[in-house]
């Protein structure tokens, strides 16, 4: 095998470790829509990075920081529910992302928008996969020590408060956490298929699982399995990558749904 | 000697204009068992969220013992089924819950056939237990619980109120509780704090039972009836409002404006 598909096997792998407990979390908050929101808005954030000359990593990471500050305070209105506010922001920073990439193209910037939708995982360079690495290495600690907070906050939020958990800082990291993870994961499936990472393999691990901690053990596995697999029938059948884990991925989620309930 | 847990003086309350709590005045002692009794609407969510710093009164001073640590059983524990957890993986979320713990606790609570269930297949009253069971792990000095018997039977009920009374009797810790079924709460307390939206009367729960206030207030409920009229020293008006005798509308409660939620709603959800 080529040197391209062992990087790109190896960068899913990293990924699906830091999504597996990550997609457990978001799934116990009702936080999908919330990825989504990150996801959409990451283009957005790329564009900006070209325009700035910034990293697009941290261009995507530190716009979802302000669309999660935006919500937070969007959410003090309460005559419009948290999901019409994450759709006007995803779909806000989406509009804007293409709008914006469209005024660099026509200034001659040649940027392969099909590669940031749907990514470009077989093109990943060696920096690029060192990049990935060092990242999921920094971000498991920041998850390990989110995970009991997180949990006491999903059981019941005032509980948690009254028992001395900085609930409001604990969800901000969340979040911000979750805009790293999309900036990172990006390059794996591309940013309208990020979620699928996150939330799929969890909900799949639900079915075959009797902790917390076991769920986020599964929802591991499972991301990896999703990442062989379809790393496998793209190479087979010369479909794209990205696509073709997520695909994998939903497979292994309807598998689960057959077995009955123990 | 008694030592007092934690006190609030003159606490008021305003939410979107409405008056909730007016000049509320509140201790708890050490091995003490406080109920907080009232109609719906009366504020008593309100005053105990307010006491635990969850929402901000407008006015008044909490004061507490240093150091005090509080358990907190909350109206509602809805676990998502979309989480798995164990009765034994719940409590093991308590900081430096051991497992020998946590089965002797267990089997103080009765739940003991029950370490490894799923906390959502978990009956009204088992889970009521559950949270008890928590409480006590928690080793602390003052429970606070909010209708600690919603949803439970008769019996249930009972036998709730019997096991927070021996966890003040075994565990020395004071205990603040919301309520509004009375008699069963009558035997297992202290003293008795019949609020509605003020403090209307508050003492031992013999005196509070001869009260003028307190028939006032839930005689005519206990006949069966739904709607309470209050025939007080005072009337409130249509906006909640202490006014003479003569000048308010009788019945407050019924007028939607009055019945509230304000205490819910305030509760922030999530993205």
């Amino acid at each position: 095998m080529d040197d391209f598909i062992y990087r790109a096997l190896f960068a899913g792998l990293a990924v699906a470790l830091l999504t597996g407990p990550l997609g457990c979390l978001i799934i116990w908050r009702r936080m999908a829509y919330f990825g989504d929101t990150l996801a959409h808005s990451a283009l957005l954030g790329v564009a900006l990075s070209i325009m700035w000359s910034i990293h697009p990593v941290l261009g995507v990471a530190l716009l979802g920081l302000v669309i999660a500050i935006s919500l937070v305070w969007l959410q003090r209105y309460r005559d419009l529910a948290s999901d019409t506010m994450l759709g006007i922001l995803a779909h806000t920073s989406l509009g804007l992302g293409l709008v914006v990439i469209a005024i660099l193209q026509s200034r001659g910037m040649r940027i392969d928008l099909n590669a940031y939708l749907f990514g470009d995982i077989l093109a990943l360079s060696q920096n690029e996969l060192w990049l990935i690495f060092a990242s999921v290495l920094a971000l498991i600690p920041v998850v390990a020590w989110l995970w009991r907070p997180m949990i006491a906050i999903a059981v019941h939020e005032d509980l948690a408060r009254v028992e001395g958990i900085p609930v409001l800082k604990i969800r901000l990291i969340f979040m911000l956490l979750m805009a790293i993870v999309v900036a990172v994961a990006m390059k794996v499936t591309g940013v309208l298929l990020i979620t699928a990472l996150l939330i799929i393999p969890a909900a799949a691990a639900r079915k075959f699982s009797r902790s917390p901690e076991q769920m986020a053990a599964i929802a591991v596995l499972l991301g990896m399995s999703a990442v062989v697999l379809g790393m496998y029938s793209s190479l087979q059948w010369d479909t794209p990558t990205g696509p073709s884990i997520v695909v994998a991925a939903a497979l292994l989620f309807f598998v689960s749904r057959v077995r009955k309930k123990n | 000697m008694t030592e007092q847990l934690i006190a609030v003086e003159k606490a008021s309350l305003t939410f979107s204009g409405r008056l909730v709590l007016e000049n509320v005045d509140l201790q708890v002692n050490r091995g003490e068992i406080v109920t907080i009794i009232g109609p719906n609407g009366a504020g008593k969510s309100c005053l105990v969220k307010g006491l635990l710093g969850l929402i901000r009164f407008n006015q008044g001073k909490i004061s507490k013992l240093k150091n005090l640590k509080t358990a907190y059983v909350p109206q509602k524990l809805h676990i998502d089924e979309t989480m798995p957890l164990s009765v034994s993986r719940f409590l093991k979320m308590v900081p430096a819950a051991k497992s020998a713990k946590i089965t002797e606790v267990l089997q103080e609570v009765q739940l003991h056939t029950l370490e490894q269930a799923a906390v959502q297949d978990l009956s009204g009253g088992e889970l009521q237990r559950l949270l008890l069971a928590r409480v006590i792990l928690q080793a602390p000095d003052l429970v606070v619980l909010d209708e600690p018997a919603q949803g439970v039977d008769v019996i249930g009920q009972q036998d709730l109120y019997q096991l927070i009374a021996s966890i003040r009797d075994r565990y020395h810790c004071g205990i603040l509780m919301v309520s509004h079924d009375l008699h069963l709460v009558m035997e297992a307390t202290d003293r008795v704090l019949c609020l509605n939206r003020h403090i209307c009367c508050t003492g031992h729960p013999d005196a509070i039972s001869q009260h003028p206030e307190y028939l006032s207030l839930f005689g005519e409920a206990m006949d069966g009836f739904a709607v309470y009229t209050h025939h007080h020293d005072h009337e409130h008006d249509s906006h909640g409002n202490v006014v003479p005798l003569g000048s308010g509308c009788q019945h407050w409660n019924e007028t939607s404006g009055c019945g509230q939620t304000a205490c819910s709603s305030a509760e922030k959800k999530d993205g």
